[in-house]
């Protein structure tokens, strides 16, 4: 029984661990298949201040799940919805009440452009969460943003339903130093 | 005089020549159906001891290469009356005659240590003479794809008057991994998809890359910083370094001048993305463009003084041109949809595009005026055109779609034909042709 609850407890933390950064690559855990070796097998790299984070208003998790990192977009449209700016504003609360972090905005489009423009496409979109969260109050020097163009999707199929998620500007926090 | 009668008027319409065994060997090439002028390539001969198989692969070599084009059919081996037991002996022009074969190609090969040497002589068999004079070239065993690559482009520029793109390489993308985890790393190539070399590792997403105008360099965007840069990177020592452009949040969509010296890109700074150059010998940036709207994907013409690019200040994606120096862009795609990824053809005439239009993407072709727009594929996702060295073949990126879907790289004929995937293992996209090799 007890077995089964650490097994169980485990696996949560790493469906947690893995899903705090869709949108990050090629760091510790090691996107490309060859330098990772599996690492997410191993307890070792179990994140324990993950785990019940989410229940926490300070944490990442917390700002992930509960206030919302991501706002989505029309075709080829890089205007924020009302829904978008319900999210922001939250984000933005947030940002301001944890001071200690930095945000990175990490703008995407869908598959259905061209490279380049994709990429001018996604600054265009995360730069629209940038002022948004500036005019709420976060200091711009907290805040930089990034185009992944069409890159990135989080949603592989060939539909609108895709699409749709991938048309998106992702708020990734952290504590640290902007890059 | 032979060399005339020779001569194929590639791309333009001409009287139709009735195909008679006296006339001229052509080929007329037209907007309709093209008759592949037929050749022989038997067996090179071996000139020393050991050297049988490789003189059969570049042989084989030199029918791959011409059979590729579209315009001209190898005549099977089987098919041969005799073969050419000797590179000296007289051509039996009757047997060649007899199976049609208008032009025929023998060669020798000699190998001694890692020295390879490949001499070839073209004839027109229906003048009974030889078409231009017997060449030799001296390489190493490793190299032999290069020297039938060479045979093969000669004989081509022999045949057409134009320059082959055979003995060319290709630099891409090519990918690997899950859709939403994609791999991406330099990788470089024979234009043929054969001796994939690796440039770079796969640590971060690099994008477009683009040969300088001799094939020493090759620019990228690269995502190792964290942020859109632009790499250059020196071809032979693999080595690379990130460029000093005009300072903004990311750079990207990099392409050299034609003389080398100067870099033309987009820079994005809150948002909004504009065209800068670089010259880099001074280090001095231009800003090119300083609209509201989104500037990218710009290519210069043959000779410098232009630039195409694609801007959406219409409201959609447009294809501009404008000078250098600066001035009013002119829009010159005006048709229904949206043009993206605009390239200047090397001869200066012609602007190759990726056109979105109603749930297509196409490949296609305009004069540098916007007339005589001329689509060359169809699919769910083509994109990002790239010229052969000559100007007749453009190569681009198909994607097919889906959770397992993945580009792949196709080339086709300016006319439209010849549409053929490139053998490429993996999946591959972002294809940069390199200029023909000394």
């Amino acid at each position: 029984m007890n077995k089964f609850f650490t097994a169980a407890v485990l696996v949560g933390a790493m469906g947690l661990s893995a899903c705090t950064n869709p949108d990050r690559f090629g760091g510790a855990g090691g996107a490309d298949g060859t330098a990772g070796g599996g690492g997410l097998t191993g307890p070792s790299t179990v994140d324990t201040t993950g785990l019940g984070g989410a229940g926490d208003p300070t944490s990442p998790q917390f700002f992930q799940q509960s206030v919302g990192d991501r706002v989505l977009f029309a075709v080829d449209q890089s205007t924020l919805t009302p829904e978008a700016q319900t999210i922001l504003r939250g984000q933005a609360t947030w940002l301001m009440t944890n001071s200690d972090y930095l945000a990175v905005i990490e703008g995407h489009a869908d598959e259905q452009g061209t490279r380049e423009y994709n990429v001018a496409l996604g600054a265009r979109r995360a730069n629209a969460v940038r002022e948004f969260l500036v005019s709420q109050g976060v200091p711009s020097t907290r805040i930089r943003t990034i185009s992944y163009g069409k890159e990135r999707p989080t949603a592989t199929c060939a539909d609108e339903s895709c699409y749709s998620q991938n048309r998106r500007a992702v708020t990734v926090i952290s504590i640290g130093t902007l890059g | 005089m032979m060399l005339k009668s020779f001569w194929i008027a590639l791309g333009l319409a001409v009287l139709a020549v009735p195909a008679l065994a006296q006339q001229p060997l052509r080929i007329e090439i037209t907007e309709g159906v093209v008759e592949p002028l037929p050749f022989a390539v038997p067996q090179f001969e071996a000139e020393t001891a050991g050297s049988e198989q490789v003189a059969a692969d570049i042989a084989q070599l030199v029918r791959e290469d011409l059979s590729g084009t579209g315009l001209f059919r190898a005549i099977p081996a089987s098919a041969f009356i005799s073969g050419v037991d000797s590179f000296a002996a007289p051509v039996a022009y009757a047997d060649w005659r007899a199976i049609n074969a208008q032009a025929l190609v023998t060669g020798a090969v000699a190998v001694n240590g890692n020295q390879l040497i490949v001499k070839f002589r073209l004839y027109d068999v229906f003048s009974g003479a030889e078409l231009g004079d017997g060449l030799q070239f001296a390489g190493t065993v490793d190299g032999w794809r290069r020297m039938g690559h060479k045979v093969a482009d000669a004989v081509y520029s022999r045949i057409t008057g134009e320059q082959g793109y055979f003995d060319s390489r290709v630099v891409f993308v090519a990918e690997s991994g899950p859709k939403d985890n994609r791999l991406k790393r330099l990788a470089i190539m024979d234009y043929d998809g054969q001796n994939v070399q690796y440039l770079t590792d796969s640590a971060a997403i690099v994008l477009a890359p683009r040969f300088s105008p001799t094939g020493d360099r090759v620019l990228y965007t690269s995502y190792e910083t964290g942020f859109p840069r632009i790499n250059v990177l020196d071809v032979a020592s693999v080595g690379r370094q990130q460029l000093t452009t005009q300072q903004g949040e990311m750079a990207f969509s990099p392409r050299f001048s034609r003389d080398g010296r100067q870099v033309v890109y987009s820079l994005a700074n809150g948002g909004n993305t504009d065209l800068f150059i670089t010259d880099l010998a001074t280090g001095t940036h231009t800003q090119l463009t300083s609209a509201p709207s989104i500037e990218t994907a710009p290519s210069f013409s043959p000779d410098g003084s232009q630039i195409v690019f694609e801007s959406d200040r219409s409201g959609t994606q447009q294809l501009y041109i404008m000078p250098v120096t600066g001035g009013e862009p002119r829009r010159i795609s005006f048709g229904d949809g949206r043009y993206g990824s605009p390239v200047w053809s090397p001869r200066g005439d012609m602007i190759a595009f990726t056109k979105q239009n109603a749930g297509r993407f196409h490949i296609g072709v305009m004069r540098t005026d916007g007339s005589e727009e001329r689509l060359l594929s169809a699919s769910q996702l083509d994109e990002s055109p790239t010229w052969s060295p000559n100007g007749r073949v453009i190569m681009f990126t198909r994607e097919t779609l889906g959770a397992d879907g993945g580009p792949s790289l196709y080339s086709v004929d300016i006319t439209g034909r010849n549409l053929q995937q490139v053998p490429v293992a993996g999946f591959a996209s972002d294809a940069a042709w390199g200029p023909l090799q000394p």
